[in-house]
């Protein structure tokens, strides 16, 4: 008896440590979330002189697309009242593919178009004339109220719009257009071939006072 | 007899095989303990969903804004607040610290300076556009609404 006692083996066994090393790696791999910093990005416009007045840009009512956002969260969608923001997306889409009224350059821009897109040209004069610089322009106006979620809804839905439209001229999904990075000379090229000539015309007016402080 | 033999052979060396596991055990150790973020967040923040995210490449250009109400009531009030770095500021401090933060960076990439806006979803517009008319101001024009991906159902 006492001989056995002995020997008995006194080391841990340690052949599982490295199991349950691993096991506590992934755990910690799954549970961390990294701050990932991705949001909307959007361009300000550049500093106002206040001795120089505001530019004044001349533009045909039927080239803006006016999106009002009230205190209440209610949209005025060109004139037309939406309690929610439902098909938005696609108006906007129509929008700016409507090829009203196109000049030459606009006429080359709708012909290099896939013909996805050139389906969607409804060719409607009182709507926008074409979606070049000088076109389309999706305006956005709140008040002081507007909730900041609802803002970003109406903000996204117009982005959407203009990815969608950037993302079939390359033949991509949105979320595949979105995902190229500019790191890749090739991805680049995608990216500046979908938008060519498509500026992603979004105004956000100065809010109204109502429904704020 | 034979028992004094056995302890004159006494091995000296330490066993080392048990070393890789001490060093994971520190290891797991330090990570659980480590807390990532030295900057206590003073506002609520809930940020809003949206579909149309997109990634920036470079981290080293984003500075951030967090708008919320203050989570202390108590000590700053229901009125939504703007926090940069680890303080309270107001919409008048923004251009200091927007040029504080150019300042940080290297003289090429000054410009190129993106503030990323952590808004909560509660806040209205009026603050928000206040800081958008500051940030115009102090020539920081890249701006990206934080938000998470809304799946879509």
């Amino acid at each position: 008896m006492a001989r056995k006692k002995a020997r008995m083996s006194q080391e841990v066994s340690t052949g599982s440590m490295a199991d349950i090393a691993f096991l506590l790696l992934i755990f910690f791999l799954v549970t961390t979330t990294i701050a990932s910093d991705r949001g909307i990005l959007t361009i300000l416009p550049p500093k106002q002189d206040p001795n120089v007045p505001p530019p004044d840009i001349k533009l045909n009512e039927r080239n803006i697309f006016n999106i009002l956002v009230n205190a209440n969260n209610q949209l005025l969608v060109e004139g037309e009242f939406r309690d929610n923001t439902q098909g938005l997306s696609e108006d906007i889409k129509s929008f700016i593919l409507n090829f009203g009224a196109p000049d030459e350059e606009a006429q080359a821009l709708y012909n290099s178009l896939p013909a996805t897109l050139k389906a969607q040209a409804n060719m409607d004069p009182t709507s926008s004339d074409h979606p070049m610089s000088g076109g389309a322009v999706v305006s956005i106006k709140t008040d002081r109220g507007t909730g900041y979620e609802t803002y970003l809804e109406v903000l996204d839905l117009v982005k959407r719009a203009y990815f969608e439209v950037y993302a079939e001229r390359v033949g991509l999904t949105a979320d595949e257009y979105r995902a190229l990075s500019s790191d890749n000379a090739g991805e680049i090229e995608l990216i500046n071939r979908g938008k060519e000539e498509i500026p992603m015309a979004i105004s956000i007016a100065e809010p109204e006072k109502i429904g704020g402080e | 007899m034979s028992k004094f033999k056995k302890k004159s052979k006494a091995d000296t060396n330490i066993p080392t095989s048990a070393l890789p596991d001490i060093i994971f055990m520190l290891l797991f150790f330090f990570m659980v303990t480590t807390v990532l973020r030295e900057q206590d967040i003073l506002v609520e923040q809930r940020i809003p969903q949206a579909t149309q995210l997109q990634k920036l490449q470079k981290k080293s250009l984003i500075s951030y804004l967090y708008i919320g109400q203050p989570k202390n009531v108590n000590l700053y009030g229901t009125e939504p607040r703007i926090q940069a770095n680890d303080v309270l500021i107001t919409t008048n401090d923004i251009v200091l610290w927007v040029n504080q933060e150019k300042d940080a960076l290297s003289e090429a990439e000054r410009d190129q300076i993106t503030i990323s806006l952590k808004a909560d979803r509660e806040v209205k517009m009026g603050p928000i556009s206040d800081i958008q008319f500051e940030l115009r101001e102090a020539d920081a024009r890249k701006l990206m609404y934080a938000s998470t991906i809304k799946v879509d159902n």
